[in-house]
């Protein structure tokens, strides 16, 4: 996204340019001044990608690797069930994750935006939420694990009250705690957007459709969310690609029972299986950047920028 | 991934090249005959210039402590900088960034890995000074004369080279060591005996139904599958070959067995760093797992109980050692061999005594432990006073007797020595089937 407007905008600039007259200087100031980003992005994010792609064609054994072309890394991974079954389970997490961090990002954001009258207490409250970002990841994923263990606060809370008899296992160690932690984790990335795309829509409009007699349902059905889906878009991108690219969330919460495409990689890294883990974060990247086509096709989040 | 690699190689040969420049300088003063390793003990001649070296020590956390660097620059002067790692990382660096370290502290199963990469130098047995004394199991495999060699890499296999360029181990001890043993210790199951209420025998314990849904293994494939092949022995269900170097067949059936009981939900979880065990057994989310000794010091510190529970079937043992970096030479080698020495004559033999560990040459780490801590911690004996540890804290009180009793009859019943296999690629993607399923 930001190659195409780093290349699109030099282009555009130089055509006035162009035409104003053959001198060089004024001819090359566009381009001079989208080198430094231009390099940047050849530099940390061309090159290091086409390595990636192109170790993903060497070969390796168990210390060392081989500078090769040969296939075997990606009919290895595309032909093992793993692989197949740590996608599906990997993207189970991302539905259910961006499914749950939408409703109440949506709601939040909803909240913020048309229920608190004064824009101090919008900022006050806004801020709130970004709390929790003064800690570290990692600490705040840790955090739940004490909580929830068999033995932990929310099972020795509910036993003492009465309400059950035998600590509840699903809670820590299963799918549960992982969704649990990805909403705790990337909630704030879909209300942020959200509540700036709602910030934005002109309030006439409201007025307008309750006027016309429309009810809160209608309203925020009809004029509300189709308004606020460049927002819904950018916090689902954020939301999807952190998760498909999670591994440490992964294997803490979920003791290192489940897998995911992250984790995946980490371990072949770790057993200095460079080439598969490159072929595998090829077809990641791959996945990812489709899912992402997939929802700007969807939405037009240019509307929004 | 070209350039992270690239920078530290950069960084590494400048550090290098002024160093060896300083060393050029010394071996005018010092003459030839300390190239040729004809002094040995301290010479004095460069008594002075060993203090401006500095060796760069790597490899997994259980050896590298800070209290041995302090006592390195305390007794021999020169100074001694670690890097404590992860033993994939370990592998990892050692083989690809060779400049990066001048000693590696490795396990002899990732030897097997890194020496053949032609990245270390083995050692010339007759500069150590204890080489005689060593336990003979990292010379001949054998305790005593009439033991059984274990399964697995059993350290001796992978301890000897052929000559002083060769990066093939040889069949029988030679005069060129690849790693100077320092550090070893036979694991096993660690159980809560205050949750399980039944005595634990045998490794297939940790199948057991009755510890459904409490039980964890180490999720560090080459170990791990020393660990469930144990429990698939044990229950009869495969007889191997040899454990540490399975057949696809026998990878295959383990892990099968290891799957089926993981869907039928015996497993909370799969630990891979030390607080990770440490914690699933203190806060009781498991019961049984695989565990490594510290680990359940650590439990039994915070006042849990915590028992490393001996098996019928044996343990599983690993060894580490020092090796010394290909790109060595001069003051520096001789610094290197120095430290080796200085490392097999006590002192911190005695330390990793302490702690639960074995060291390598017994009779000196004696000489530095009291007569009652020997007793314990060597020969199983009811301890007379308080067991502290190296750094002064209670381990254990008077009276305690420790797990798995003495030496001998610890490093005497290993079954199986940590190990990497021929069939390694395979193990490991059929392992991560096994963690994923």
């Amino acid at each position: 996204m930001t190659d195409t407007t780093a290349s699109s905008r030099p282009s555009a600039a130089a055509g006035p340019a162009a035409r104003r007259g053959p001198a060089l200087l004024p001819r090359l100031a566009p381009y001079l001044q989208a080198a430094p980003l231009t390099v940047v992005l050849v530099l940390f994010l061309l090159v290091p990608i086409l390595t990636i792609v192109a170790v993903s064609f060497w070969d390796y054994d168990s210390v060392r690797i081989y500078p090769d072309f040969v296939l075997t890394n990606y009919t290895e991974l595309l032909s093992s069930p793993v692989t197949w079954k740590t996608y599906l389970s990997t993207l189970k997490y991302a539905a259910l994750t961006w499914a749950i961090t939408a409703v109440i990002g949506f709601t939040v954001a909803y909240f913020l935006a048309f229920h608190v009258r004064s824009t101090t207490w919008q900022m006050v409250l806004f801020l709130l939420c970004t709390i929790p970002f003064w800690t570290s990841n990692i600490i705040r994923m840790i955090s739940w694990i004490p909580f929830l263990g068999r033995n932990g606060l929310l099972n020795s809370g509910l036993i003492s009250a009465g309400i059950i008899d035998q600590p509840l296992e699903f809670l820590l160690f299963s799918d549960f705690s992982v969704v649990l932690a990805f909403v705790h984790l990337y909630t704030l990335f879909m209300v942020v957007p959200v509540f700036n795309s709602m910030m934005r829509i002109d309030r006439a409009l409201i007025e307008a459709a309750r006027d016309g007699g429309a009810g809160g349902a209608q309203i925020l059905w009809n004029v509300i969310l189709p308004l606020t889906k460049p927002g819904i878009a950018i916090g689902s991108i954020f939301v999807v690609t952190l998760v498909m690219g999670d591994f440490i969330t992964v294997r803490l919460m979920s003791g290192g029972q489940s897998a995911s495409i992250g984790l995946m990689i980490a371990n072949e890294i770790s057993l200095l299986q460079y080439p598969a883990a490159a072929a595998n974060a090829v077809v990641l990247l791959a996945v990812v950047l489709m899912m992402v086509a997939a929802m700007l096709r969807v939405v037009d989040i240019r509307k929004e920028l | 991934m070209t350039d992270s690699r690239s920078t530290p190689k950069a960084a590494a040969s400048t550090t290098g090249v002024s160093r060896r420049a300083l060393l050029k300088g010394t071996a005018a003063v010092a003459g030839a005959a300390v190239g040729s390793g004809a002094i040995t003990g301290f010479p004095t001649i460069w008594a002075q210039n060993i203090k401006n070296i500095t060796l760069r020590q790597f490899g997994t956390g259980v050896s590298n402590l800070n209290a041995v660097a302090d006592k390195v620059k305390e007794d021999l002067g020169f100074t001694l900088q670690m890097t404590a790692l992860d033993s994939d990382a370990v592998t990892q660096r050692a083989v690809t960034q060779p400049k990066s370290y001048d000693i590696a502290d490795i396990e002899y199963w990732i030897c097997k890995k890194v020496f053949p990469a032609g990245v270390m130098q083995p050692m010339d047995v007759g500069r150590i000074k204890n080489f005689d004394k060593i336990v003979p199991i990292f010379v001949t495999g054998k305790l005593t004369p009439d033991s059984t060699i274990a399964q697995g890499t059993a350290p001796h296999t992978v301890g000897f080279v052929e000559g002083k360029e060769s990066t093939t181990f040889a069949k029988a001890p030679t005069q060129w060591m690849t790693l100077i043993p320092t550090i070893y210790n036979a694991d096993t199951l660690g159980i809560r005996p205050d949750l399980i209420g039944r005595p634990v025998t045998s490794w297939t314990d940790l199948l057991d139904p009755a510890f459904k849904g409490k039980a964890s293994l180490l999720n560090i494939p080459s170990i791990g599958i020393m660990d469930a092949a144990m429990v698939c022995e044990a229950m009869g269900e495969i007889k191997y070959g040899d454990k540490g170097n399975m057949t696809k067949a026998e990878i295959d059936k383990t892990l099968k067995i290891m799957t089926d009981a993981k869907k039928a939900g015996q497993f909370r979880a799969f630990w891979k760093t030390f607080d990770e065990s440490v914690n699933l057994m203190a806060s009781g989310e498991v019961v049984i797992q695989s565990m490594w000794s510290p680990a359940v010091a650590a439990v039994r510190a915070k006042g849990i109980p915590c028992v490393y529970q001996p098996l019928k079937e044996g343990y599983r043992a690993w060894g580490g050692g020092l090796g010394i970096a290909r790109h060595l030479s001069g003051l520096e080698l001789e610094a290197a061999y120095e430290y080796i020495n200085w490392y097999l004559s006590g002192w911190v033999g005695a330390y990793l005594n302490r702690q639960g560990y074995y060291s390598a040459v017994l009779d000196t780490a004696r000489q530095h432990m009291t007569a009652d801590e020997w007793a314990f911690w060597m020969e199983g004996q009811p301890a007379k006073t308080d067991i502290l540890s190296p750094e002064g804290k209670l381990m254990e009180k008077a009276g305690a007797v420790r797990d798995g009793g003495s030496f001998a009859d610890r490093m005497g019943r290993v079954a199986c020595w940590n190990a990497v296999m021929d069939e390694d690629r395979y193990m490991v993607r059929k392992w991560n089937e096994f963690i994923a399923a």
